[in-house]
Parts: C-alpha cells; sequence; structure tokens
C-alpha cells in the first residue's frame, strides 16, 4: 500500500514523514548515515581510501609520478584529480566520455585542494626547475545513493594521509633521479577539508546528507567545506531554491559538528592501522 | 530611432575608464545593457559592466532552472547562449545578469529576476564589491553569489579561497545591498527600452 503512494506520489510520500521531522529510512532532519572507512586497501596504490555513507560507496586511489615542474611555477607539483561516476554505480550513466556530472565533482575537488591548501605543493618538488611529484587521485564511484561530493571530499583525504613517498635524490654525474624504496615519508596535510551537503525542500526544509532519492526530489542543494578551523574552503550551491542568511548559518553550524565527527573517525582508524 | 543609438553608445563609452579609485565597500562599476540586438533569436542581451567551463554553465543552468516557470511550457527547449565579448572580472556575474535579461527580453515568465554579485577579500579581510580583474587574482577569497529579486535571497553561490563564516556573512550582507542597485538598473533600462517602442 505504502510502495503503491510512494511510486505514484512521491513528493507527497515525503512530505508525510517531513511533517514529523524524520525520512523514510528513520533518520532525523540532521543526521548523517553511517559512514566507515578503509584505508591502504589497494596495495597497488601509493595511498588509498574507501569511504561508505550509507549505500554510497566511493573509493580514492592515489598514484605518484614523476613530472616536470610547471614553467610558470618552477618550484611547485602537481596535483590532479579525477571523479569518475561509472555505468556501474547508478544507471543513471552511460559508458563513454565523462558526463556533466562527473566532471563537476572533479572542479569541485580541484576547487577543494585548491582553496584548502590541502597539501603545500612546494612539498612535491623534488628539484626546482627540473623534477617534481605529479599525484594523479583518482576518485571512482562504486555506488551512487546521494551525496557524492561529501564521499569523494573524505575519501580523498584519507588518501593523501595514507600516501606515502620514496625519498629520491638526484645523482649529480648521471643526472638521473635515484628513487630509496626503503625511505618512505607521509604527505605533510596542513588542513583537514570536510564536506557536509544539504538538499532544499518545498523551499524551506534543509536535510543533510541527501539519498539518491532525496537528492531527486529536492529543490536545491548546498555543500559547505570546512576546515578545522571554521574557515570555509568552498560553498558550493549550484541553484535551486534560495536561501535566506539564518538558514546559511545553520549549515554552517551542522558542518562544524560533522568535521568533528569525520576527524575524529579518520583519526581512530589510523591509529587502528598497523604500520606497514 | 537616432536618438536610441546615441544612447547606447553613449552608455558603452564610460566602461572602458576605471581608473576612478573606489572607496572600500560599496560601490559597482559603471553598467552598460542593450537588449534585443540580435534578430534571429527570441531575444538577446549584452551587458557590459566594468572595461572553468562546464561547472559555470552548470551554475547557471541550475539557477534559470530556478527561476524560470518551466511548467508552463512543456516540451519546449530554452537554450541559453553566452558569449564573453571581454573579460575584466567578475565573469560569472555579468554572465548571470545577461542570461537575466535576456530571458526577460525573450518573455520567459519566471517567479523572480536574477542578478550575480561577486565580492572579493583581500588579505586585510576588506570587502571589495565587484572587482577588477587584477583585484580577483590578488585577493584571498572571490565569492559569487546570485540573489533573487523578491526577498534577495541566496539563489547560487560559488567561492574560491579561504575565508571564515563571518565574513562570509559579511559578503552576503553587502552583496543583497549591492543587488537592490543592480535590480533597479534592470528596471530603468526596461522602462527606457519600453518607452520607446
Amino acid at each position: 500500500m505504502a510502495a503503491g503512494f510512494k511510486t505514484v506520489e512521491p513528493l507527497e510520500y515525503y512530505r508525510r514523514f517531513l511533517k514529523e521531522n524524520c525520512r523514510p529510512d528513520g533518520r532525523e532532519l540532521g543526521e548523517f548515515r553511517t559512514t566507515t572507512v578503509n584505508i591502504g586497501s589497494i596495495s597497488t596504490a601509493d595511498g588509498s581510501a574507501l569511504v561508505k555513507l550509507g549505500n554510497t560507496t566511493v573509493i580514492c586511489g592515489i598514484k605518484a609520478e614523476f613530472a616536470a615542474p610547471p614553467t610558470d611555477a618552477p618550484d611547485k607539483g602537481y596535483v590532479v584529480p579525477n571523479v569518475d561516476l561509472p555505468p556501474l554505480c547508478s544507471s543513471r550513466f552511460r559508458s563513454g566520455p565523462p558526463g556533466e556530472e562527473a566532471q563537476v565533482a572533479s572542479q569541485f575537488i580541484a576547487d577543494v585542494i585548491e582553496n584548502s591548501q590541502i597539501i603545500q605543493k612546494e612539498d612535491l618538488c623534488i628539484s626546482p626547475g627540473k623534477l617534481s611529484w605529479v599525484l594523479y587521485c583518482d576518485i571512482i564511484c562504486l555506488d551512487y545513493d546521494g551525496n557524492i561530493l561529501d564521499a569523494c571530499t573524505f575519501a580523498l583525504l584519507a588518501a593523501l594521509k595514507n600516501v606515502q613517498l620514496p625519498e629520491v635524490t638526484i645523482n649529480e654525474e648521471t643526472a638521473l633521479a635515484e628513487v630509496n624504496l626503503n625511505k618512505k615519508s607521509y604527505l605533510n596535510i596542513r588542513t583537514h577539508p570536510v564536506a557536509t551537503s544539504f538538499a532544499v525542500f518545498d523551499d524551506t526544509l534543509l536535510i543533510v546528507d541527501p539519498t539518491g532519492e532525496e537528492e531527486h526530489l529536492a529543490t536545491g542543494t548546498l555543500t559547505v567545506v570546512m576546515d578545522e578551523e571554521g574557515k570555509l574552503c568552498c560553498l558550493h550551491k549550484p541553484g535551486g531554491s534560495g536561501l535566506t542568511g539564518a538558514k546559511l548559518q545553520d549549515c554552517m553550524s551542522r558542518a562544524v559538528t560533522r568535521h568533528k565527527e569525520v576527524k575524529k573517525l579518520m583519526d581512530e582508524v589510523i591509529k587502528s592501522m598497523k604500520p606497514k | 530611432m537616432e536618438e536610441a543609438m546615441r544612447a547606447n553608445s553613449k552608455m558603452r563609452a564610460e566602461p572602458g575608464v576605471e581608473s576612478s579609485p573606489r572607496g572600500p565597500g560599496c560601490s559597482l562599476r559603471h553598467f552598460a545593457c542593450e537588449q534585443n540586438l540580435l534578430s534571429r533569436p527570441d531575444g538577446s542581451a549584452s551587458f557590459l559592466q566594468g572595461v572553468a567551463e562546464k561547472s559555470r554553465e552548470r551554475l547557471i543552468r541550475n539557477t534559470c532552472e530556478a527561476v524560470v516557470l518551466g511548467a508552463l511550457h512543456p516540451r519546449t527547449s530554452i537554450t541559453v547562449v553566452l558569449q564573453v565579448i571581454s573579460d575584466a572580472g567578475s565573469l560569472l556575474a555579468c554572465c548571470l545578469n545577461a542570461a537575466c535579461m535576456a530571458l526577460v527580453d525573450a518573455g520567459v515568465p519566471m517567479r523572480a529576476l536574477f542578478c550575480g554579485v561577486t565580492c572579493a577579500l583581500d588579505s586585510e579581510g576588506t570587502l571589495v564589491l565587484d572587482p577588477t580583474a587584477k583585484q580577483e587574482k590578488e585577493a584571498r577569497a572571490v565569492l559569487t553569489f546570485a540573489l533573487d529579486s523578491v526577498e534577495q535571497k541566496l539563489l547560487m553561490s560559488t567561492t574560491k579561497g579561504l575565508y571564515s563564516d563571518a565574513e562570509l556573512q559579511q559578503c552576503l550582507a553587502a552583496a543583497q545591498a549591492a543587488s537592490q542597485r543592480v535590480f533597479r538598473f534592470y528596471r530603468e533600462s526596461l522602462q527606457r527600452r519600453y518607452s520607446k517602442s
């Protein structure tokens, strides 16, 4: 009976729950889904992390390679993110060149990396003007159930914390790089940006961590990326219904608590990992 | 007809000049707007303000989708084509303004008008509205907002750089005040156009 109503009038079905201040999966409006993270699972990558936000599953793998530094910034390396939404994660995506959603997500992750200064690009330089590291961050969604941006940001952060780069010395006689695989060091992660996404319903109600169905029914979305000092790296609101300043304030406070939750989870996981 | 053309050319001459120093805070650069300048499309507008691709397109598209009453035109495709003639900073805000004016010119029913406003925060935390390209490059943070005309609610926002929550509220308040000026300009520009024809 309820399933029939849900198919015919999904928005009305949803509104019945929202009136009682809860959602069909039993969560409150400000509650996140169960978040789990698995760090270092891919042994062939230099750093990796798998994040599950409810059903949404995202894996991030980071490979470090050599490259010549850019001519306009000879003492900097590169961080190249790429978000892939393959057809296996949801039937709405087709195989072929990246669709609009994947491109927008890649641009979002690139902006977060750039704005938050999560890694100082100067740290990636080996020899100014000659050799530097380039970190290829490949983020692949394995299961799409809404809130892809939060999951991708968390996966990227966790994977970057897991990256170990070997020591590289330039041999002066041969001018070739010598890689010492026995001596590896972690990256210097300066800030921890955490994304919190909201969906706007009927122009007034804000719910946190929307699922795939909720995103579809929502009239707008908002993503706030905050670091540990409460500074905002990104306020991404791609159109949709309007928000007043007061509602934005509520979002900020929720983002602050979410940051604490995520940081605690990540620190616990990293502590529990056995050293390689 | 000749008067109208003279009026248009007069508006265009000024934007090149931006050497006059603007006080910190509220002033926007000079605007100019010309409508119905292309004969083929149903509506067109050029918006001159002062002398990263798919992402920007999506922002503009989603903002338009939020205000256009699409339910009144089923099975219809509304294509908005924006051609950048010159970029002197605050490009996204200018694109949003042009898109809104073009939609009005085409007679598309909308639930509100919208406008784009850009704020830049420099390293000391001073707020500059409608920054030039140089100011944008040197700023610590650049925030672009799209606000609606009914209650100045935030329709779209995209930001670059690091800033605090208090600075965000400050920029939003300044943008809301500036948007009033933009909406007044829309009104005057439309009045001028319709009083002639």
